[in-house]
This record gives structure tokens, C-alpha cells and sequence, in this order.
């Protein structure tokens, strides 16, 4: 075809040297907003920070978080001793158990975040792409769920199922899906209505290879976000529940039991109620933000 | 309408007696139980006790023993505070928690309001980011902290409220405790105002009315407030079972002498029947709070069309 005017081989040696458009994929553009979200980014690099100290600092510390020095029982920090925060009512220091306690915030994190997103997002899968009857049902249990006072019930099963931690996680994972199955569901619906999923259903895919296999990945923005605006969320009910004295047993320790302990003394003894309290706060905060600039990065009604 | 509310009502009968059932033998498949002491009680004892409330008997006898008295608005003794019926304890002890929520209620949404619309006009002015500011504070600092850190600052420092307790009467002793519930409540109403009411103000009938010459004020009052408080109104109702559960911390921060401390000392003390029949009043209000929530939706937004 070429050759004819020579006009072909001139136009397509020009094309050739032009360079590429670029073109970007959606996370590619997602993420430049992120980045260009300034207290998001930062809440990304305090986070980070967070859990390599959490993590990391206690291996540094002079002393753990379990042992006792009779020497210094409720001192202001003391930096020769190797108190940088100081000691709480038993002579233990007191940054080395804002560490652990922090590790215990992050675990329930992970572990009551995990279980929450799995069970929200199978229960709105299926609600949504089976829709009628069902989806009815299973939402209008829902909109119950969301009614009802879900402590109480955090609180029952915890005084049940004895102290254990993992168990306290994962109770207050299976309250908190309730939101997550909401927006899964809203997405699921939409989605399913698309050719690709016609086309899957067309090759003979069954129901549960469509929603595993075609509806799910293309889920993953808005589960995403909500999974990091649930974990705040966690991490107070878990606080929360320490305070009143129902989480985990001592020595083991967490962010809302120091509270409670630091909290009545706060008048003689500032530093054993300022560390845990800087740690707690500190870690919402930056989960809240990171949670908000995923959503403007993400949100689809935004582009 | 009425054909709605009608049928909310039924369908909150079953709910309930789910709930009953679902607690009632989560409590009693659980190990330990609330004769368990430090010091094992003697066997003569021990079967005495069980046999004077029903433990002695089959579980499912039990189950329906209990469901008949809650019928007849008897939740049965408690079993750790002898002497006191759960009815007692819980007329004791409710109309201060509810007295309490629905002050913070009040105020929280009221407040809310006003500061979501505040922040809504300004929109990114200086009020504006105070005013979101303030809220994130008020949502993100879990109330105990807060509760201990107004405690510290206007009752140890300042010395201008009581740090606790409650003595009939005493307005000053409640404002601290109804602060506290009240703010993380206000906070979210204020997100939901704010964020709809800027929604509101670009939509096309707020520039025909600011167009034939409305004043600003009148335009906010006649036409952007009434369509921008639609979202706040289907919050109510979750907000409402935050700040009843809300009510259990503060209640034990202040020293106050509401429900939500007999029912964390019941479930420690696994006094089963204290326990149930709480969870059962909290359920029951909260649901009938919720449906009067949804009959004013219907009322507020022409567009919501019960079938």
C-alpha cells in the first residue's frame, strides 16, 4: 500500500518519531493524588514510623515491658536509668509498655480489620449479585445489625470467651463488617449489569467463579478505602474495651488500659497518662487522614 | 403511613425475641457462671441456689421460664446483688442514662447543625477550618480519653465543674458528662451537614432563588436547609444506639449513677439475668427510636415513598 503517493512512507517515518503518548492506569493516577495529599502523605511516613518503633524500639530499650525495677516505681522519666518516659504504679517503664500497647493496637488492627473485610465483603458479594429475596433479607439484617448497640455485644462475647486476644479481635471483626457489606453490595449491583460479567455468565462461568473471579478484583478501590477508615474505627472499640478492663491480661498491656491507669493520676503523674494517650491519638489521626485521601484518590465520582 | 409504622412494629417483635434467644444462650453456654467465687461454695449450698433460679433445670425449660416473665415485664432476680430485681436495678438506673443520652442528643445535633451549615457558607474560609478542625478532634479522640482530659482541664485545673458524681438537681455536675457524648454525636452530624449542604448550594434552584434577589439568609432558611438536613435525619438512628452504648464509658468516668455501670459490672459478675435485661431494654429502645426516626424521614423528604 505503501508507495504509491510516497506520501504513506513520509507520514509514518514522522509518526515513528513521535513519541509515545504515555498513557496512565488508573492506580498510577490514584496514587499521584495520594501523593499529592499532603496530610495523607505524611500520615503514610507517621504510620510507617509507628510501627517500626512499635516493632523495632523495644529492642533497643534498656528494659521490657514486663520488668519490674523496684528502685523506681511511679518516677518521671530518668534518662540515667534508662526511663525516657518514665515508670508506671508497678515500676515498669513506661515506654517500653506504650510500645507493646501499640503493638496490640496494630495487631487488632490487622487481625479485627481482616475478618471484618472478609466477612462485609463475601455477605455483600452475595447479597448484590443474587439480588431479589434474598438481597432484601440479607440487607434489612443489616439495617437490624446497625441498629443494635454492637459494645453490648462486643462486651458479652469478651466476658465469655474469656481474655484471649485473638479472640477479642476477631469478635470485634465480626461486628464491624456492617458498612463494608453496604458499599459492596452498592458496587456489586452496578457491576454486575457490565458485558464482562454477561460475557463470564455466557462462557458458562457459575455464580460464585463470576463473583470470586469478576466482580471482586474490581472491587478492590472502594474495600480498600473503607478498610482503612474501619481500622480507627477498631482500634477505639478495642481501647475502648481495655479501659473498662475487659481486653487483654495483664502483663500484656494495650494503649487503653494505660489510659485507664494513667488517667486517675494524671494530676501527680502527667507522663504516665501523656504516652499512651500521644501514641493513641497519633495513630487514629493519621489512619482517619490516610482513610479520607484514599477516598478523594479513589472515589469514582471524583474523576 | 400509618400501614408502614404498623408493619415496623411487627417486624420488630420477632428482632427482639431474637435477640433474647441469641444472648440468652450464648450466657448459658458459657463457661463459669455467677456462683463462682474465689471460695467454692459448698455442694448443699450450691444446690440450693441453683434450684431457688431454675439453673437446676433444663436449658430449654429455662429459656421459656424466662421468656414468660419477660412477658409479663419481669426480667427475674439478679443473681449477683441478691435482693435486687433486674426491674428494680434497671428503674434505678435508666431514667438517668436515658435523661442523659437525650440531653447529649439534643444538643449534639442541634450544635451539629449549626456548625455543619457554619462551615458549609464558609467554605473554605477560616471558620471553616476551625470549624472541621474541632469536629475531627471531637470523632477521633475515643470519648474516655476525652472524658478524663475535660475532667482534668475544667475540673482539676480550672476548677470551674465538678470532676463527677451527681446530685439530683445539680445542672452543673451534668454539663462535663453531656459534653462528652455529645461531641463525637455533634461531630458526625456536622460532617453530614456540611458535606450535603455544599452539595445543596450548587444545585440550580439555589441560584434562581439567590437570582430573583433572596437574601442570603432567607435563601439558606426557605431552601438549602430543609434538603441538606435530609441526610442527618437517616443518621439519627445509628447515632442514637452510639450514644446510649457512649453512655457506659461516660457513666464510669464521671461516677454516674446510670445503667450502663450495672451492666459492666453484670457481665464481669456474669449475672445473667442483669445482663439480658438490659440488652433487651437497649435493643427495644433503640428500636422503637429508629422507627420514629423513619416515620420522620417519610415526613421530611417528599421523595421517600413507603410501600
Amino acid at each position: 500500500m505503501a508507495g504509491i503517493t510516497g506520501k504513506d512512507a513520509v507520514l509514518s517515518a514522522y509518526a515513528a518519531a513521535l513519541e509515545a503518548p504515555k498513557g496512565r492506569s488508573l492506580t498510577q493516577d490514584a496514587l499521584r493524588r495520594l501523593v499529592a495529599n499532603k496530610a495523607a502523605l505524611v500520615s503514610v511516613f507517621v504510620l510507617v514510623a509507628i510501627v517500626l518503633i512499635a516493632y523495632v524500639g523495644p529492642y533497643f530499650l534498656p528494659w521490657a515491658y514486663d520488668k519490674i525495677d523496684w528502685s523506681s516505681i511511679r518516677k518521671p522519666p530518668n534518662f540515667d536509668k534508662g526511663h525516657y518516659f518514665g515508670t508506671d504504679q508497678n515500676g515498669r517503664d513506661l515506654l517500653a509498655r506504650t510500645l507493646q500497647g501499640t503493638q496490640m493496637s496494630l495487631l487488632v488492627a490487622g487481625v479485627a480489620t481482616a475478618v471484618s473485610v472478609i466477612i462485609g465483603v463475601v455477605y455483600g458479594a452475595i447479597a448484590g449479585y443474587f439480588g431479589g429475596r434474598l438481597d432484601a433479607v440479607m440487607m434489612r439484617f443489616v439495617d437490624i445489625m446497625y441498629a443494635l448497640p454492637y459494645i453490648l455485644f462486643v462486651i458479652i462475647l469478651v466476658v465469655i470467651f474469656g481474655r484471649s486476644p485473638v479472640l477479642l479481635f476477631v469478635g470485634i471483626g465480626c461486628l464491624e463488617w456492617l458498612t463494608m457489606a453496604r458499599i459492596v453490595r452498592g458496587q456489586t449491583l452496578s457491576l454486575k449489569q457490565r458485558e464482562f460479567v454477561e460475557a463470564a455468565r455466557a462462557g458458562g462461568a457459575g455464580p460464585f467463579t463470576i463473583i470470586f473471579r469478576h466482580i471482586l478484583p474490581n472491587l478492590t478501590g472502594p474495600v480498600v478505602i473503607y478498610a482503612t477508615l474501619t481500622i480507627p474505627e477498631i482500634i477505639i472499640t478495642e481501647s475502648f474495651l481495655s479501659y473498662l478492663g475487659l481486653g487483654v491480661q495483664e502483663p500484656q498491656t494495650s494503649l487503653g488500659t494505660l489510659i485507664s491507669f494513667g488517667a486517675p493520676v494524671a494530676e501527680a503523674m502527667p507522663w504516665m497518662l501523656i504516652a499512651p494517650a500521644v501514641f493513641l491519638v497519633a495513630m487514629l489521626l493519621c489512619f482517619s487522614y490516610l482513610g479520607d485521601g484514599l477516598r478523594d484518590a479513589l472515589d469514582p465520582k471524583d474523576r | 403511613m400509618f400501614g408502614y409504622a404498623l408493619r415496623r412494629v411487627l417486624t420488630a417483635i420477632p428482632i427482639v425475641l431474637l435477640t433474647i434467644t441469641i444472648c440468652f444462650f450464648i450466657l448459658r453456654l458459657a463457661p463459669g457462671g455467677p456462683f463462682d467465687g474465689e471460695r467454692a461454695l459448698p455442694p448443699d449450698v450450691l444446690k440450693n441456689l441453683r434450684a431457688h433460679y431454675n439453673l437446676d433445670q433444663p436449658i430449654w425449660m429455662q429459656y421459656f421460664i424466662y421468656i414468660g416473665g419477660v412477658l409479663r415485664g419481669d426480667f427475674g432476680p439478679s443473681m449477683v446483688m441478691e435482693d435486687f430485681s433486674v426491674s428494680r436495678l434497671i428503674s434505678i438506673g435508666l431514667p438517668f442514662t436515658l435523661m442523659l443520652g437525650f440531653t447529649a442528643f439534643f444538643f449534639g445535633t442541634i450544635g451539629g447543625m449549626i456548625a455543619g451549615a457554619l462551615a458549609a457558607v464558609n467554605q473554605n474560609r477560616w471558620p471553616d477550618y476551625v470549624l472541621v478542625a474541632i469536629v475531627l478532634v471531637g470523632i477521633i479522640i475515643p470519648n474516655f480519653l476525652m472524658a478524663n482530659l475535660v475532667q482534668l482541664g475544667f475540673g482539676v485545673y480550672l476548677r470551674w465543674l465538678p470532676v463527677g458524681g451527681y446530685q439530683p438537681g445539680s445542672m452543673l455536675h451534668l454539663v462535663l458528662p453531656v459534653l462528652i457524648l455529645a461531641l463525637p454525636h455533634g461531630g458526625r452530624v456536622a460532617r453530614l451537614v456540611r458535606g450535603s449542604m455544599i452539595e445543596v448550594l450548587g444545585t440550580n434552584y439555589i441560584r434562581t432563588a439567590r437570582s430573583k434577589g433572596l437574601g442570603t439568609r432567607l435563601v439558606l432558611m426557605r431552601h438549602a436547609l430543609k434538603p441538606a438536613l435530609i441526610p442527618v435525619v437517616s443518621y439519627l438512628g445509628p447515632g442514637l444506639s452510639y450514644l446510649l452504648t457512649g453512655s457506659l464509658v461516660v457513666e464510669q468516668v464521671f461516677a454516674l449513677p446510670g445503667i450502663g455501670k450495672y451492666f459492666i459490672t453484670a457481665a464481669l459478675n456474669r449475672d445473667y439475668g442483669l445482663v439480658l435485661g438490659t440488652t433487651i431494654l437497649y435493643v427495644f429502645i433503640i428500636l422503637a427510636l429508629n422507627l420514629i426516626v423513619d416515620v420522620l424521614y417519610a415526613w421530611l423528604d417528599p421523595k421517600v415513598r413507603y410501600r
